[in-house]
């Protein structure tokens, strides 16, 4: 990958080493250290750190891989499936109308599960309740494919402040930003010392991002498939030599969650296109 | 294009590693403020950062693992002032051996933040200073200290505790009550680190 020109990118915070000297104090007097939310202007998506041929990739429909998953769900969306004999369209009607904007404002509170829901998780639950169809797997092609076909009638929209919108949600989102803080894994480091604290810089020539999930589901060239947001968190933690929690785990949804709050006004860019 | 991602491979390595010597469970933990000793107690860290004395309140406050079994493992070492004088192993380190896991970005993982004299390693970190010097900037000690378990200096640096299986939360399974490092690579890296004289 080409590294992208950090001078086009402000500093969140200055180089964070310090001098022998210094340590002695920081033996006695070492404060927590809260990582600072990036300021609202200075966000960029994954895109901005890409090559321009990953970008040209994303631009292009014809060129995206991940227009393939988008057709696909299209073609899903209007199958009648399940034992109620419905359709997504049966209910929904045109998804280029309905479902404008509907996966900007996710994860939304679900009441049945009291907690955060992200859009996979309300289409497994549609495919259950009103279609009364086999469940689909996370991951699966077909949940992918769907969830691709909605995100992409988003695109270019603003995401939505999903916890403004919604107080119950604020609870969780909390729990979001906690786990965002936490150092896990036997390499003890936190999702925000990457992605709040030294987003731009190269991790070993990999361009560390700020970790928005605009994108998503996306197509990874690394994957050479396309992949939900889960399963990015997923790479993180493995990365990290930590435990991933299981797809569809309440700690991914408030992980989930504190992303798209932390995106807030940001465009949606789905399916997008990662290296 | 296909990116080559030095990140998702920091997870794979040697699981099968484990440091060679099942040590005694003491671990000697010298105070430099209070230069008092706080000894041979398998939750030293915890009881020192109750004194206020190692540990900053961001390590305090995770919780600490206190299986002992686990500690074990682990060759007991004494921290004096900011540095580990004695090898951890009792013999000096080798040299080749260490800059091989230093350049080795699944077994030392220190490329994916440093920068060193590897010109043969095209795609290196820039999280972390250039490693040119150090052994010229620090002490045999220092440089010990440093590597098993940096954050006993700064609680907040992001270089990983290469020598530590306690204090850490969601250990993958592969992984767990393993350190990053035996301490006999440790004793490599070091001596290697040591060679690197020249630079910034
Ligand atoms: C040591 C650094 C590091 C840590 C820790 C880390 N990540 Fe990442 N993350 C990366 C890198 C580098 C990428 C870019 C993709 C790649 O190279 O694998 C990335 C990509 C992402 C993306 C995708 C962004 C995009 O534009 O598509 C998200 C979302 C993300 N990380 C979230 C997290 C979360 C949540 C955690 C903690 C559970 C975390 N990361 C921990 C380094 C890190
Ligand atoms: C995830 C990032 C990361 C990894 C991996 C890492 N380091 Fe570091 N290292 C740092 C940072 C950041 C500093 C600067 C001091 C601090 O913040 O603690 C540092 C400081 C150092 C220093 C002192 C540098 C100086 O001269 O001022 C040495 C020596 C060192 N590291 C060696 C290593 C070795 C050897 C490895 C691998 C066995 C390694 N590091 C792995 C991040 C890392």
């Amino acid at each position: 990958m080409t590294a992208f020109p950090r001078e086009a990118f402000p500093r969140l915070r200055g180089e964070k080493r310090r001098p022998a000297l210094a340590a002695a104090a920081a033996f006695l007097f070492a404060l927590p250290a809260f990582a600072a939310d990036i300021p609202l202007p200075d966000r960029r998506s994954g895109y901005a750190f890409m090559g321009p041929d990953t970008r040209a990739m994303q631009d292009d429909d014809t060129q995206n891989p991940a227009t393939l998953a988008v057709l696909e769900g299209e073609a899903l969306w209007a199958r009648k499936a399940g034992a109620a004999g419905r359709a997504c369209a049966d209910c929904h009607g045109d998804a280029r109308e309905s479902m404008t904007g509907a996966a900007a404002r996710y994860p939304r509170f679900d009441d049945a599960s009291a907690g955060p829901i992200d859009l996979e998780g309300r289409i497994m639950q549609c495919r259950a309740r009103r279609q009364e169809a086999p469940p689909l797997a996370r991951e699966s092609r077909e949940l992918l494919a769907l969830s691709a076909f909605v995100a992409r009638q988003s695109r270019g929209l603003p995401v939505a402040d999903a916890v403004a919108a919604d107080a119950r949600l604020a609870p969780f989102l909390e729990r979001g930003r906690a786990l965002f803080r936490r150092r896990q894994g036997q390499i003890a480091l936190s999702c925000a010392q990457c992605h709040d604290d030294n987003w731009g810089k190269s991790l070993a020539g990999n361009a560390i991002p700020q970790a928005h999930p605009t994108g998503y589901p996306l197509y990874r060239l690394e994957w050479q498939s396309v992949g939900s947001l889960q399963r990015r968190l997923r790479n993180c933690m493995i990365g990290m030599r930590a435990e991933p929690y299981a797809y569809g785990a309440p700690e991914y949804l408030d992980l989930a969650l504190y992303l798209a709050w932390r995106a807030r006004g940001m465009t949606m860019e789905a399916p997008a296109v990662r290296p | 294009m296909l990116a080559r991602n030095p990140w998702q491979r920091l997870a794979r390595g040697h699981p099968s590693r484990r440091p060679k010597r099942a040590a005694p469970q003491d671990e000697a933990i010298v105070c430099s403020a209070k230069k008092s000793l706080i000894l041979r107690c398998p939750r030293a860290f915890a009881r020192a950062s109750k004194d206020g004395c190692i540990l900053g309140a961001a390590i305090a406050a995770l919780a600490f693992a206190t299986d002992a079994r686990a500690q074990e493992s682990l060759a007991p070492y004494a921290v004096v002032g900011d540095g580990i004088p004695a090898s951890l192993t009792g013999v000096p380190g080798d040299p080749a051996r260490g800059r091989a896991i230093v350049a080795n970005r699944q077994v030392g993982l220190c490329i994916l933040c440093h920068s060193g004299p590897f010109p043969e390693i095209r795609l290196q970190g820039d999280l972390a200073p250039d490693l040119r010097g150090a052994g010229r900037r620090w002490s045999e000690a220092q440089l010990r200290l440093r590597i098993v378990d940096t954050r006993r200096l700064n609680p907040d640096s992001i270089m990983p505790p290469y020598y530590r299986i306690d204090g850490l939360e969601r250990v993958a399974a592969a992984w767990r009550g393993k350190p990053i490092l035996t301490a006999a690579q440790i004793e490599d890296v070091v001596a290697y680190l040591l060679t690197l004289r020249d630079g910034p």
